[in-house]
């Protein structure tokens, strides 16, 4: 028989890191997006682009990348002393940075469209009204982009929930510290203990239907408002 | 408030002198128009009238000078951001924020404004929402108004702004009849009452003739003319009176009333003038007439029992042709050289009575209209008016 703790872990170290990952991608994200959205510099698709590549690329691929840039030889080497470590593969705020950039795209994409669809006129009609450039972002861009925010924020938890080739690479296998829901699993089945398997692929599953529910009500009710 | 150090040109004045390009073609622009009153900018679609306001605005970037008062908002080392001009700027499209409701969205700018008194801004308030009806209103989502209520919930919102000049886009062209109808006479009520500026947009002759003091006239991006509305309608120079439709646009005072025939009668430039209406309105207050060129016939006697009320002895100024029958006769009043109008007759007419400039002819005119309700005087937005003029002198 299992312990209940060995089954609570990754669920709990699960729920971190999308938090952690999807709290700072909104932070640093959004003036990105912003960026993207108003921006009229042409080399400003480049940049969209790369922001786009981990929905194409193989999370093994971005993995191994990560794992080179987060190793002693890397980030990791530069930076990790800072936090008492010398590296930052197979840690937690290694993961953190990788499902940031893995998380990426369903973050800022989401944000960036809310943005470009508010159009120029609302900003327009705010400065005519003595907003200046950073009162009419807070008073009149940032509550017109909710929707955006919402699905911005959902997909990036959701998608840093079920997130596993990029924490197999990176992460490895670590109880309690890199050891997240999917790679539980994982383990789960490799280990034939389907019951446990079941009970968290189930939970995954209950847990993307109401999201990606949840996320479809939140974007019709914003809807009524555009009429104007 | 007193000239600023430095501050170039009059105090009273409007002083645009823009130049810049829409897409291929260029546009060069520079008016001086009073402060005061309202200043129709006036000319076919496309002819930069749109991007003229907006660079005046600062939404737009053109180079140049932007004067108002003794308030410079661009030369050649300032430019003042958009939220620095104190503006009040109607798009043509309402453009209120969905997410705000009526109250909010009126106190966006009310709020960022920087009032006296807390007291003063709701009385303001109050007055504006009572003024243009916006009571009921308050508490709804802007998706919830009718075209006509949006318009008037964002006409409200620049006049809470406490603008030094309004800048009006073409406030009426997204609105169906009904709602232009709707919004029309408070657009006049403003004229008569408020003492801030307005430059306002239109290429709809019938909005300028109700409306405008003066015509900024555009075409090409170029100002073809900047003049009083009068003058320029009856300027044989300009493209205005050989508009199909035309009419000239006169101001009269009233001076009597005929109750019986229920006819008031206007005195213009010393002439009576009888028209249909306004009847009780108070001797001496003024009214603007239209007589459209087509209802104006001449002779040269004074005609004697005609079925047409009025005729005035006028003086030609000048006989162009127009299309292939008809000729323009350029007029103005025997006394009074500056009240002008126009009659369209046939060319035949006009050579058999050898109609030249410098003759004196009588104008029968079969129909006169009342443009519109009333002209500058006091009026129920006064207290409002006064006090959205005295904050936009000092206020800042």
């Amino acid at each position: 028989m299992l312990q209940s703790g060995e089954i609570i872990a990754p669920i709990i170290l699960t729920l971190e890191l999308a938090a952690t990952t999807t709290l700072l991608l909104l932070l640093l994200g959004t003036p990105l997006a912003w960026w993207l959205a108003r921006s009229r510099a042409r080399w400003k698709e480049v940049v969209g682009t790369i922001v786009a590549l981990p929905l194409v690329l193989p999370p093994t691929v971005l993995g191994f990348y990560l794992l080179i840039a987060l190793g002693p030889s890397g980030l990791g080497g530069l930076f990790g002393p800072l936090f008492g470590l010398r590296t930052f593969a197979f840690t937690f705020e290694g993961l953190v940075v990788g499902s940031m950039v893995y998380s990426m795209p369903f973050v800022i994409q989401p944000i960036r469209n809310a943005f470009e669809a508010m159009g120029d006129r609302p900003l327009e009609v705010a400065a005519t009204l003595r907003a200046s450039p950073f009162d009419r972002f807070l008073t009149v861009a940032l509550p017109l982009a909710r929707p955006g925010f919402v699905s911005g924020a959902v997909l990036g938890f959701a998608h840093t929930v079920g997130e596993f080739g990029v924490v197999l690479m990176i992460g490895g296998n670590i109880q309690g510290e890199t050891k997240v829901l999917s790679v539980a699993i994982y383990d789960y089945v490799e280990t034939l203990q389907w019951r446990e398997a079941h009970l968290l692929a189930g939970g995954m599953l209950v847990f993307a239907f109401l999201i990606i529910f949840a996320t479809t009500m939140v974007e019709r009710r914003s809807r009524r408002w555009r009429v104007s | 408030m007193p000239p600023r150090a430095g501050a170039a040109g009059d105090d009273n004045s409007i002083a645009v002198d823009l130049t810049g390009s829409l897409g291929r073609f260029r546009l060069a622009m520079s008016f001086t128009v009073p402060l005061s009153g309202v200043t129709a900018i006036f000319g076919p679609s496309g002819s930069g009238k749109t991007s003229l306001l907006r660079a005046i605005a600062g939404l737009h970037r053109m180079e140049g000078l932007v004067r108002i008062g003794a308030e410079v908002w661009q030369d050649a080392g300032t430019f003042l951001p958009v939220h620095r001009r104190r503006i009040g700027y109607v798009f043509q499209e309402p453009s209120l924020f969905p997410h705000l409701s009526v109250r909010q969205n009126l106190l966006y700018g009310a709020s960022r404004s920087g009032r006296a008194t807390d007291a003063a801004a709701a009385r303001l308030f109050d007055e504006c929402a009572d003024f243009l009806k916006l009571g009921p209103l308050l508490d709804r989502m802007p998706s919830h108004l009718s075209g006509g209520e949006r318009q008037r919930v964002s006409l409200g919102r620049a006049l809470l702004s406490l603008p030094r000049l309004l800048l009006m886009d073409e406030p009426l062209s997204s609105l169906d009849r009904t709602a232009k109808g709707e919004i029309l006479p408070y657009l006049e009520t403003l004229h008569a009452t408020l003492a801030i500026p307005i430059l306002y947009v239109s290429h709809d002759m019938a909005e300028v003739e109700r409306l405008a003091d003066r015509i900024v006239l555009i075409e090409s991006g170029m100002v073809l003319a900047s003049a009083p509305l009068n003058e320029a309608l009856t300027d044989p120079r300009l493209p205005l009176a050989r508009q199909p439709g035309f009419a000239s646009v006169l101001t009269a005072i009233i001076s009597g009333c005929h109750m019986e025939d229920g006819l008031v009668e206007l005195d213009l430039g010393g002439q009576p003038l009888l028209v249909a209406g306004s009847i009780g309105d108070p001797a001496g207050s003024l009214r603007r007439v239209r007589i459209a060129a087509g209802d104006v016939s001449l002779s040269t006697g004074k005609p004697e029992n005609s079925t047409i009320l009025n005729s005035l002895a006028v003086r030609i100024d000048a006989v162009e042709p127009l299309g292939e029958t008809e000729a323009l006769c350029f007029l103005s009043l025997r006394e009074r050289a500056d009240l002008r109008l126009v009659a369209r007759i046939t060319r035949r007419s006009a050579r058999r009575l050898d109609l030249k400039p410098g003759m004196g002819v009588f104008a029968q005119v079969k129909t006169v209209s009342l443009a519109s309700g009333a002209e500058p005087q006091q009026g129920g937005l006064q207290p409002t008016a006064d006090r959205l003029a005295s904050g936009a002198r000092n206020g800042g």
